[in-house]
């Protein structure tokens, strides 16, 4: 893509009298052969390796589908000795999680990277960032150990008070007298909320990160036009970097959330299962397609199995969409398509 | 632009131009290395020869006689930061009763406090606290202290929005609200990550003084034994074991395909990065399930260390790769150019050009996925078994891990086993900070190498 035309008498052979163009097609030195031999060869076994996680687990999903059929959506029980599975309540338990942790996680994400984009001295920029990395590089089981031990006892009070004064609320609502004397713990104890909460920790990071990437690219005479016209340091953000950063901020979001609908062992620790329809998040017991897997896995037949495999391609499926479309959003955003 | 408006210190636009110009830069001894008009102007009638000709040849300590032959009939313009002509002009204009500001025009300062919004901030803070204590214990009980502070920012952000407006426009309200928000906002934030480290340490602790938890196994140990017996070495090495045969086989494999995807090309590359982007969605527990199902029910391996390193690759392959890919794609297209352009064959440019050039990004995009790696329970939760017992060989008998042994020890209940849980947990969390530590040494050196 380098080699131009150029003109022959450009590099002048001195021992030829007739002066022949250049090759600009040279053959391939050996290196350059073995080279791409071996690229395409590690290509082709990745590709090959993932490409068969993904028809493994489509043709898992097969025998699954012709047995249940749609039911297999709208069941939300899951007894395989009673022959009657469905993950309808899985991917609700599933959902609910993630918009707990998504709706903790966004504006939380959102400060942190205007925060560490916006307000943060210089000095202590680069270490706020790399503190961001570090919080996405702590295990998951270490936030559900801390999602257990030390924010539940906090939480169901929190849980409790929201129960109290907004209970009208569905999404609030919990199957218990809030005023009763001693109040049930246990009944806001091990519920989606708090599992939501660990889960936010989780994803927080990754959504952080990519927000603040975007927001430090917004264009520096649009920042300083906005001061010099007399705006506050708020005014500046709302006028340029928010606009300019939408893309960023729907993106890692929305990667984010790929990351909440998958995640196992914290939500395994904190949640007791319970294999019910419901949108009441604080209230005890919830399951989530990946808690259902971690749990089942031990005891599950051949048949069982490839409905896990089903449940796990399906929120594979998710996620993958999920993914697809963030990375579209923020890529646009980048390419300054997005930005007026 | 000569002004008329009369400024009382008799420095403005009416001033000769020297002393203007000596006011503003001070005395030369403070700008031993400027090379300015007003320099070379000021200074060389005070020192008529004074300064041999062979320093000159050197332009970084040219002396003002030297600059006085360069630059002879230069004469000074003082700029808008010496506070000359342009800036007293404008400042004129806008608020002629402003005798203080002889001095440099300075940048309008965002983040400085008046004393105005410190009194506000401090009197907002000690307010709330109190009108929300005053609630919270004599009027309306209630429980919890997340529950007290979650109230006391919101009447802060109330009273301090309420006090800031008693002298400020709407504007200035609006700013330091969403000032406050967004800093409380990253302090829970961080205040969380430091919580969560913090807290697995205090509960590790009780565990980690005894040097048996880190030189035994947990072989024949009672769950009621006290914590004097057993320890986790059998899971450190199964960790170390397990991750060492993932990172073998994702290492070479990832890079090499992000090389394939970036320097080789082509229709083909194309569909690689497509299913590798997509398989970045896997969700861990599914890949352990993949894995389980085909090595383990299938193929019927029993479950050990290789099964679990085998679900670990499956899980960081696509990561692995996807990290690489970034920094490749990152690295300036010119130098890999460069090197075409020079003759070398693309070989030759990947070797010697671009490996070396993203090398430290390279390595800090790896160390992170491999930090993700070892945390990530769900695969082994599936393929590896809980051995309690010392095992090096990852083909037979199952091997513990650390995120295994962390879930298994609390999910058991019992108190001691939670507190060797937490032990694990710490020295997971030490095994993750030392990475990370790594990754922060690296960055560093391609800062000082640039």
């Amino acid at each position: 893509m380098t080699m131009l035309l150029e003109p022959a008498e450009a590099a002048p052979a001195p021992e030829t009298v007739i002066e022949v163009p250049r090759s600009i097609d040279p053959a391939l030195p050996i290196s350059d052969k073995v080279f791409f031999v071996v690229a395409k060869g590690i290509g082709i076994s990745v590709l090959v390796i993932m490409g068969a996680i993904g028809v493994f687990l489509g043709l898992q999903s097969i025998p699954t589908f012709r047995r249940y059929g749609f039911s297999f959506f709208t069941e939300s029980s899951w007894q395989p000795e009673n022959d009657v599975l469905g993950i309808a309540a899985v991917l609700v338990g599933t959902f609910t999680v993630a918009l707990v942790a998504m709706l903790i996680a966004f504006p939380l994400a959102l400060s942190a990277a205007l925060y560490i984009s916006e307000y943060a001295a210089p000095k202590v920029k680069s270490f706020l960032i790399s503190m961001v990395d570090l919080m996405a590089a702590i295990p998951s089981i270490v936030w559900g150990l801390w999602g257990f031990f030390l924010l539940q006892p906090k939480a169901i009070h929190v849980a409790h008070w929201l129960h109290t004064h907004l209970g009208w609320i569905p999404f609030f609502h919990v199957d218990t007298d809030p005023n009763a004397a001693p109040w049930a713990q246990s009944r806001y104890a091990a519920s989606a909320f708090i599992a939501g909460i660990a889960v936010s920790m989780m994803v927080l990071p990754m959504a952080a990160a990519v927000m603040r990437q975007v927001f430090s690219q917004a264009p520096i005479g649009e920042r300083e036009a906005a001061l010099a016209l007399g705006s506050t340091r708020w005014g500046m953000i709302r006028t340029v970097v928010l606009p300019f950063g939408r893309g960023g901020i729907i993106g890692g979001t929305m990667l984010s959330l790929g990351r909440a609908l998958g995640e196992t062992i914290a939500v395994v620790l904190i949640i007791s299962p319970a294999f019910d329809i419901k949108f009441r998040p604080l209230e005890i017991g919830t399951s989530t397609v990946s808690a259902l897997i971690a749990g089942r896995f031990g005891e599950a037949t051949s048949a069982q199995l490839s409905a896990l495999l089903t449940a796990g391609f399906v929120l594979f499926v998710i996620t993958l969409i999920i993914n697809t479309l963030a990375a579209t959003i923020v890529a646009r955003s980048r390419s300054g398509a997005n930005a007026d | 632009m000569t002004t008329t408006i009369e400024a009382p210190d008799g420095d403005s636009g009416d001033a000769p131009v020297s002393a203007a110009a000596v006011t503003a830069l001070g005395s030369p001894e403070d700008y031993p290395g400027t090379v300015t008009g007003g320099y070379a102007v000021v200074l060389s009638p005070g020192l008529p020869g004074s300064a041999p000709y062979d320093s000159a040849q050197n332009v970084t300590t040219m002396s003002p006689e030297g600059l006085g032959d360069v630059l002879p009939h230069v004469p000074h313009v003082p700029t808008a930061a010496e506070g000359g002509y342009a800036s007293d002009f404008v400042r004129s204009v806008r608020n002629p009763n402003a005798p203080e500001h002889a001095g440099p025009d300075l940048p309008r300062a965002l983040s400085s406090r008046t004393q105005d919004e410190t009194l506000s901030f401090c009197g907002s803070l000690a307010g709330s606290f109190a009108v929300v204590w005053l609630i919270s214990t004599q009027i309306m009980p209630f429980t919890g202290r997340v529950g007290f502070v979650l109230l006391w920012f919101v009447a802060f952000v109330a009273m301090y929005s309420g006090v800031t407006a008693m002298a400020n426009p709407r504007t200035v309200v609006v700013d330091r609200v969403a000032g406050a928000v967004v800093r409380a906002g990253a302090i829970m934030v961080f205040g969380a990550l430091l919580s969560a480290i913090v807290f697995t340490f205090l509960r590790g602790a009780e565990a980690l003084v005894h040097i048996n938890f880190f030189t035994e196994d947990m072989a024949g140990v009672r769950p009621t034994s006290s914590l004097d017996h057993g320890g986790i070495l059998h899971a450190v090495v199964g960790s170390l074991i397990e991750i060492g045969i993932a990172v073998l086989f994702a290492l070479p494999l990832g890079v090499g395909t992000a090389v394939y995807m970036n320097e080789v090309g082509g229709p083909f590359s194309r569909v690689v990065r497509t299913v590798v982007e997509a398989m970045t969605a896997l969700p861990s527990i599914v890949a352990g399930l993949f894995i389980y199902t085909v090595l383990i029910v299938t193929l019927g391996i029993s479950r050990t260390g290789i099964a679990a390193a085998a679900a670990i690759f499956v899980m960081m392959l696509p990561i692995i790769a996807r990290a690489s890919d970034v920094v490749l794609r990152v690295m300036p297209a010119g130098l890999r150019e460069a090197s075409l352009a020079l003759g070398a064959s693309k070989w030759q440019t990947v070797r010697m050009v671009v490996l070396p050039t993203v090398r430290s990004g390279l390595a800090t995009a790896l160390i992170l996925g491999i930090a993700r790696g070892v945390g990530e329970t769900s695969p082994v939760l599936l393929t590896s078994g809980a051995s309690t017992f010392m095992n090096t060989d990852p083909f037979n008998e199952p091997m513990n891990s650390l995120p295994l042994f962390v879930f298994s020890a609390v999910r058991s209940g019992e108190p001691l086993f939670i507190a060797r849980g937490f032990g694990a947990a710490s020295v997971l969390l030490m095994l993750v900070l030392l990475l990370f530590v790594i990754t922060r040494f690296l960055a560093r050196q391609k800062v000082g190498s640039r």
